[in-house]
Formats: structure tokens, C-alpha cells, sequence
């Protein structure tokens, strides 16, 4: 039997929302509050979804420690409570939601192998939310 | 083709214990849930259902039918039960989030005439929960 399971995940981080390739009009438009030079904040919640046949001994589609403990190191460790901006992987790209979304299924895509990652969905606000599944 | 999402919510006690392992491999395992007095969580269900809408009535689904098939089925067997004692699934199979939706999709799917089922969701936690499609 293959089941999907879903595990939700908090951390906080600034960002600025600003495009080297845009003039600064055309950012302040594209952006609007976003592209504040200071930068603002978000309490995101990520939520990941594997999946795969339920073991027969654990009824377990993977051990959630393995999963804590991977997305806590790889994931929450590198964007709680940084400046997106400030990191390599958004030294050319803009990091809006939907970029951090991608990196963060890459990031579990490449090193989480307990489960098939199914897809990444990041919450910045109670609002809006993203959606990767590769 | 529309889908209708009904919610309920039961509270249950479990623990997840495999007489297979070794008292070391159930610890290691399964951690604070192997605790063999058990614990308990509100489990959040969500029963998916799909079909055409029904022209005379505007429903996928009689909703009534639904709360009353979730209830009888599900409901009145698990809510404030001991799922490993109480539970025949449970008797011999262990009670994760991931074996009690696959448990509520057989108890509902051959249940359900007018809409078809499409997902069970189920909660453990407001950070946990296991989706399952009758996927084999």
C-alpha cells in the first residue's frame, strides 16, 4: 500500500525582493513593498510530502526522525533566521517564495533517499502559498 | 467532475510496538512511541469524495449520508478508543497514522454508492498527516 505523508515545518527569515536586470522603477512596480531596500521579514511554514509503501514491520512509510533530523539539518539550519539575500544560491536570483520553494526540493530531492519526495509546498504568509513537485 | 471535502475529528490512545523487533529495535524505532501505556492525539480526518454534480439536487454527495457513514464506520469505532486493543485492525497491525488511513479507506470506500472516494487525510498532529488514495 503506497501512502503520502506530509510533515510541516517553521522557520523565519528576511528577504528583499529586487532584480539587478530591472531599473529601479520598473522593480518598485514588479515588487511593490517587496523591494523595500531594507528588506522584511516572513514566518514561513514548509511543508514536505514523501511517499512510498507503508512498511510491513514499522506501518511506516519512512521514520519520521529521519526526516526531522535531515530537514532540520539541510533545511531549517541553512534559512532560519538568515537574509536570503546573503546566501549563494540567491546571489543571482531573486529569492521570492517561489525560488526558496525550488531550492528547498532540491535540497531534499538530492540528499533525502528514505522516501520519494512527492513535492515541497512553502506557506510565506496564512495567504499564499507555493507549491515544487520537480 | 467535483471533489467535497467532509472533516471530523476523533481523539485516540495508541503506541507502536512490533512483537518482531527486540525491545532495542522498538525503542530505537519508534522512540516515545513505543511508551507501552500508550499516548494519545485529536486526529483531524478528512474524507475526499468525487463525482458529477447531480442535476436535480446540486449535490456530489448527500452530505447527511456522508457524516452519517463517517461516523458509523469510523467515528463510533475509533474515537476515545485504545486503537491496538480496541480496534480489530489495530489487533495485529500497528496503529501509525499511515495504517489507520489505509484502515478508514477500507472502511469507507465499499461504503460510498453515489460519490467515489478519492483521498482519506488524516492528522495526527496539526504538523503531521498522511494522505492515501487506495494507491496499492
Amino acid at each position: 500500500m503506497k501512502a503520502h505523508l506530509s510533515r510541516r515545518y517553521l522557520f523565519s527569515a528576511s528577504h528583499r525582493l529586487h532584480s539587478e536586470a530591472m531599473s529601479p522603477e520598473e522593480n518598485q512596480s514588479t515588487y511593490g513593498k517587496c523591494n523595500n531596500p531594507y528588506g522584511h521579514g516572513h514566518n514561513y511554514t514548509v511543508e514536505v510530502t514523501v511517499s512510498g509503501p507503508v512498511d510491513e514491520n514499522t506501518g511506516m512509510v519512512c521514520n519520521l526522525t529521519d526526516l526531522d533530523g535531515f530537514i532540520k539539518r539541510e533545511v531549517l539550519a541553512r534559512y532560519g533566521h538568515e537574509n536570503l539575500n546573503m546566501l549563494p544560491e540567491f546571489a543571482q536570483e531573486v529569492p521570492t517564495t517561489e525560488n526558496l520553494c525550488i531550492q528547498i526540493y532540491e535540497i531534499v530531492h538530492r540528499g533525502f533517499h528514505f522516501a520519494h519526495l512527492e513535492r515541497v509546498r512553502l506557506e510565506e504568509t496564512m495567504m499564499n502559498s507555493f507549491e515544487y513537485a520537480g | 467532475m467535483v471533489y467535497l471535502t467532509r472533516k471530523a475529528e476523533f481523539s485516540a490512545s495508541h503506541l507502536y510496538h512490533n512483537p518482531d523487533f527486540t525491545p532495542e529495535e522498538n525503542r530505537r524505532i519508534f522512540g516515545k512511541c513505543n511508551n507501552p501505556n500508550g499516548h494519545g492525539h485529536n486526529y483531524m480526518l478528512e474524507v475526499t469524495v468525487k463525482g458529477e454534480v447531480d442535476p436535480r439536487s446540486g449535490f456530489v454527495v448527500d452530505l447527511k449520508q456522508l457524516k452519517e457513514i463517517m461516523h458509523r464506520e469510523v467515528l463510533d469505532a475509533m474515537d476515545h478508543r485504545f486503537l491496538n486493543k480496541e480496534v480489530s485492525e489495530f489487533l495485529h497491525k500497528i496503529p501509525t497514522t499511515e495504517n489507520i488511513a489505509i484502515a478508514i479507506w477500507q472502511r469507507l470506500h465499499t461504503k460510498l454508492t453515489a460519490a467515489k472516494l478519492h483521498r482519506v487525510r488524516l492528522y495526527e498532529t496539526p504538523d503531521l498527516f498522511v494522505d492515501f488514495y487506495g494507491e496499492k
